[in-house]
């Protein structure tokens, strides 16, 4: 078999964290009843009109400058015509001839080999209703709330050679526009989508194979799969002596297979031209200046921070800076509690074991930071043991409870009274003589066993450090 | 004399004074319209109930004095059919929106209410404001109240013939390539196509948005210019729309026009202009001159231009604009469908009438890929052209005057079966969109078939007190003239 290699570009859809939409006042919302975040705008509705929501223009603005992209301060809308029934329009309003940011880049890394990914261009548009079959009623019903909701499309250069790659550049175009507040990037709810641009040739070769789209992913494991799936069968299809049909292909992740959507011969003719109804966008320096001005600390400065500021290992830094959440939980839980390596390590170990067993995100996360704080804080003061604290995280986690009520409420408190501590421990002691003569035969470990005889007694009731003391008093005796 | 001769300045005067209440002049409008909508077809929807209701509503406002800053307070309107009116249907005289109620109502209509307007009915136009004559709308052709063999013009042929017919004392229309000027002109009574960005076209069923514009017709220049001041304004629901210094129009109705600059285009004399028209439009020229103007005649490019580059795209844009009715969301549906690909064909195809699907076909394939360059950027640079020529024009002239159409009111049926002679017949017109300027047509004569002409004045950007001004002065030298049947039938 021949040495193929793969060309992969990708197109990311990501919506804005706007609180209105692109063109109109309604709430951008997820969720809600079908046709209830709609007025006649949105929907299309014939005499309406679009007028631009600034705040997209401005997070677009602070995308492309994060991407390193050449700004259009002259630039304009253009509706892309076709019919479909989550269209109302029948156009969509996007940009084609002059998108607001061009000619930028990502560097990713890859297995310690630096790479940078080149941005084509950044527009701005608005997203289309969705389509629900009622398999009940054997009929299709149409949801326009999302309609209007705004996008940016983010179309990279076919820089990407393997999936590897692709879900490393993915995994920073997100971290990038989460910091930036631009969009929180949930990948279950459509906020980020992305379309694969794959083509395979043979190596060494400079002329591009024949593409295909591939639409339909909903998580990066199915892009992953998506990518190895595609690229298999291109290469089987050439290995054939066949050729790469250029077209749209739709994946579906549960088959593990993908099928075609449409063929290039049945390309629509979107016949793109400037919307009349929307006047040109001119962005001045000021404007320009005051975006760059306000971006945010991205994670590299704010890595380098956290391991000068809070004496965290770069390490550590790291893992907290991977996601803007995680890194503001952190900043204000350090705050409030001085304690930034014990905040640190809440967030390293239990939060990101808690994430894995929900499959959640980090833009996920629930809790508040002072919940966190004052967890910490009871532990500290003694009011609780570890274990314990433990399991109210659990809870601070999940529904983020108030962990000082919690504890009082469910009587998870260290039962101060040494002397009740003392006379179970003697217990104990009475009941476990080999692990007393283990103990006075060198093996120091035995003491672990008797430390948790006694919790277990108490009912996790203690502080394992006081019962560790009063145990080898008895023990030492 | 009958209240529904009266113009609406003089109804709005009567009304405030009490010697008229707003139910009275209501059901006198009402009763002019069931005499008279027989022959000339105006109205697709007369607002009887509504209108009475809302005529009592009124008149509490006038009585605790409300309204005394509007001089319109209790005068009915027509509104053409394609700007939409909250629960009352509004169908661009389309079979696609004969059934369309609007969730909302138009910026104009807001704006009217607030001035104490009362909505008397919805007027016919041709289908989807594309036509000259108003005989492709889906509810049947309108008839010129000065003879019923000629159509009233187009495309807001019900709405001036309505006024003509005294169905209405003013009435709101719109003008995308001559659809105020040409009709009025046509019907002998006064509209105004103002400035694009003026007036807010929130609400305005779209033909060709970066043209289209809504405007006043009615029986003199002070009714067009009240109606302005009413109807003009920024609306932030609308980007296109503009801050205006001053909007103060009715204070423009001063009869002076000495050393006013007029210029006319020799081109706008040429061939294809009926000489009867020409000779009016001269001598109202020389009236002009007399009361103290500067008269010239001046040579502007382009002018053979602006029909081709207007129908570029004009017919782009609405490709684009009418492609929403597809019988998915509202509007008529076909009854018979196999998928959602024949929803679309047989909806579309049994929904639009003949003229609107040339012009989608003819924008959809202006717009298509490989043509795009060479018909609408092309059409983009000729309006660039256009807007040129105008303002090379406006540095000598505060005013260009022509004819408003090359003929008076066309024999029904004369045009529908030759629409490039029917869209040649916007020649004087059309360019006054492309460069977004204010015009307005008024009477200057009677043709020897007993047919009103009509004299157009073009002014610059925003420019409308003039405008105003020169259009007032011209009219203050001949009476108003109804149409012949009207007369007789009193």
């Amino acid at each position: 078999m021949r040495e193929y290699e793969t060309v992969i570009g990708l197109e990311v859809h990501c919506e804005l964290a706007t609180k209105t939409k692109i063109f109109c006042g309604c709430t951008t919302e997820f969720g809600g009843e079908p046709n209830t975040h709609v007025c006649p705008v949105c929907a299309g509705m014939p005499g309406t009109l679009p007028v631009l929501n600034k705040q997209v223009v401005e997070y677009a603005l602070s995308a492309g400058v994060a991407l390193n992209c050449d700004i259009t301060q002259y630039c304009k809308f253009d509706r892309k015509n076709y019919f479909y029934p989550d269209l109302p329009k029948a156009y969509q309003i996007s940009q084609l001839y002059l998108p607001i940011c061009r000619n930028g880049h990502v560097d990713i890394e890859v297995d310690g080999v630096k790479k940078s990914i080149g941005i084509h261009e950044i527009h701005m548009e608005e997203d289309a209703g969705k389509l629900i079959h009622d398999e009940w009623e054997d009929c299709t019903i149409v949801d326009y709330n999302r309609c209007g909701v705004p996008l940016i499309e983010i179309v990279s250069e076919p820089d990407m050679r393997s999936a590897d790659e692709v879900i490393v550049y993915l995994e920073k175009l997100r971290m990038i526009l989460q910091y930036l507040g631009v969009s929180d990037c949930k990948m279950q709810e459509g906020s980020l989508r992305a379309d694969i641009n794959l083509s395979v040739r043979e190596k060494g070769s400079d002329k591009l194979g024949t593409r295909t789209e591939m639409k339909n992913m909903n998580s990066f494991k199915a892009i992953a799969r998506a990518i190895e799936g595609e690229m298999n069968r291109q290469i089987e299809l050439l290995e054939k002596g066949k050729s790469v049909t250029q077209e749209t292909r739709r994946w579906d992740d549960n088959k593990c297979a993908s099928y075609a959507m449409r063929s290039k011969e049945d390309a629509q003719d979107y016949r793109y031209f400037p919307d009349p109804d929307l006047p040109p966008i001119s962005i001045s320096d000021a404007w320009l200046e005051r975006v760059k001005a306000a971006q945010p600390e991205m994670r590299d400065a704010k890595c380098a921070r956290y391991v000068k500021e809070y004496g965290l290992t770069e390490h550590d830094a790291a893992i907290l800076t991977e996601s803007r959440k995680m890194a503001d939980i952190f900043e204000a839980a350090a705050a409030i509690c001085t304690k930034p390596k014990e905040v640190s390590n809440w967030l390293m170990v239990d939060t990101m074991r808690l994430l894995k067993v929900h499959e959640m995100d980090a833009a996920d996360l629930k809790f508040s930071p002072e919940h966190l704080a004052k967890l910490i804080e009871l532990l500290d003061a003694g009011t609780i043991n570890r274990p314990t604290a433990r399991d109210v995280f659990e809870k601070v986690f999940a529904e983020n409870v108030d962990p000082e009520a919690y504890v009082e409420a469910n009587g998870l408190k260290i039962e101060a009274d040494d002397g009740a501590l003392k006379g179970v421990i003697e217990e104990i002691v009475a009941a476990n003589p080999q692990s007393v003569a283990d103990y006075h035969a060198g093996k120091k470990k035995a003491i672990g066993f008797l430390v948790g005889q006694t919790m277990k007694a108490m009912k996790g009731k203690a502080d394992p450090g006081t019962v560790n003391k009063i145990l080898a008093e008895i023990l030492n005796q | 004399m009958e209240i529904t001769a009266l113009t609406a300045l003089e109804l709005g005067k009567k009304i405030k004074a009490g010697e008229v209440t707003v139910e009275e002049a209501v059901k006198a409008q009402l009763e002019k319209i069931k005499e008279r909508d027989g022959v000339y077809n105006c109205y697709v929807t007369v607002m009887e109930e509504e209108a009475l209701k809302r005529a009592k509503e009124v008149q509490k406002r006038i009585d605790a004095g409300e309204l005394d800053d509007s001089p319109l307070a209790g005068v009915p309107v027509a509104i053409k059919d394609n700007i939409c009116t909250k629960g009352v249907l509004t169908t661009c005289s389309s079979k696609i929106l004969n059934n369309f109620k609007p969730p909302y109502d138009a910026a104009v209509i807001e704006k009217l209410e607030a001035a104490g307007a009362v909505i008397i009915g919805k007027v016919n136009m041709d289908e989807f404001a594309m036509g000259s004559t108003t005989e492709t709308s889906y509810f049947g052709p309108t008839k010129n109240p000065w003879n019923t063999e000629r159509v009233p013009g187009g495309s807001s042929g019900g709405a001036a013939a309505a006024v003509a017919a005294e169905e209405a004392w003013y009435a709101l229309g719109s003008d995308t390539g001559g659809s105020i000027r040409q009709p009025s002109s046509f019907c002998g009574v006064t509209g105004l196509k103002p400035t694009y960005g003026s007036v807010s076209r929130y609400g305005l069923i779209a033909y060709a948005s970066s043209l289209d514009q809504i405007g006043p017709i009615a029986r003199n220049v002070s009714d067009c210019a009240a109606v302005f001041e009413a109807i003009a304004g920024y609306d932030v629901k609308d980007s296109t729309s503009v801050k205006m210094d001053d909007y103060h129009f009715t204070e423009a109705l001063v009869d002076d026009v000495k050393g006013l600059r007029i210029g006319i285009p020799k081109e706008y004399l040429g061939e294809g202009l009926d000489p009867e028209v020409k000779e009016a439009i001269l001598a109202a020229a020389k009236t002009l001159e007399e009361k103290g103007a500067i008269v010239e005649m001046f040579d502007m490019d382009m002018v053979d231009y602006a029909i081709p580059a207007y129908y570029v795209i004009a017919s782009a844009e609405a490709s684009s604009n009418l492609s929403r009715f597809d019988g998915v969301k509202y509007g008529y549906r076909t009854p018979d469908f196999e998928d959602l690909q024949d929803v679309y064909k047989k909806t579309r195809d049994e929904g639009f009438g003949m003229e609107v699907k040339r012009r989608m076909m003819i924008g959809a394939f202006v717009l298509s890929s490989g043509y795009y360059d060479a018909y609408y950027i092309k059409a983009l640079q000729v309006k660039a052209l256009i807007k040129k020529g105008f303002d090379e024009a406006f540095a000598k002239y505060d005013i260009i005057l022509g004819p408003t159409a090359p003929t008076t009111a066309l024999k029904m049926g004369e045009n529908l079966s030759d629409p490039l002679k029917m869209y040649l017949g916007d020649i004087y017109t059309v360019s006054v969109n492309l460069a977004g300027l204010p015009g307005i047509s008024l009477p200057c004569g009677i043709d020897s078939d007993g047919l009103p002409i009509g004299v157009q004045m073009i002014g610059q950007a925003f420019s409308e007190k003039t405008l105003i001004r020169a259009a007032y002065s011209l009219e203050q030298t001949r009476s108003y003239e109804r149409p012949a049947c009207v007369k007789g039938e009193n």
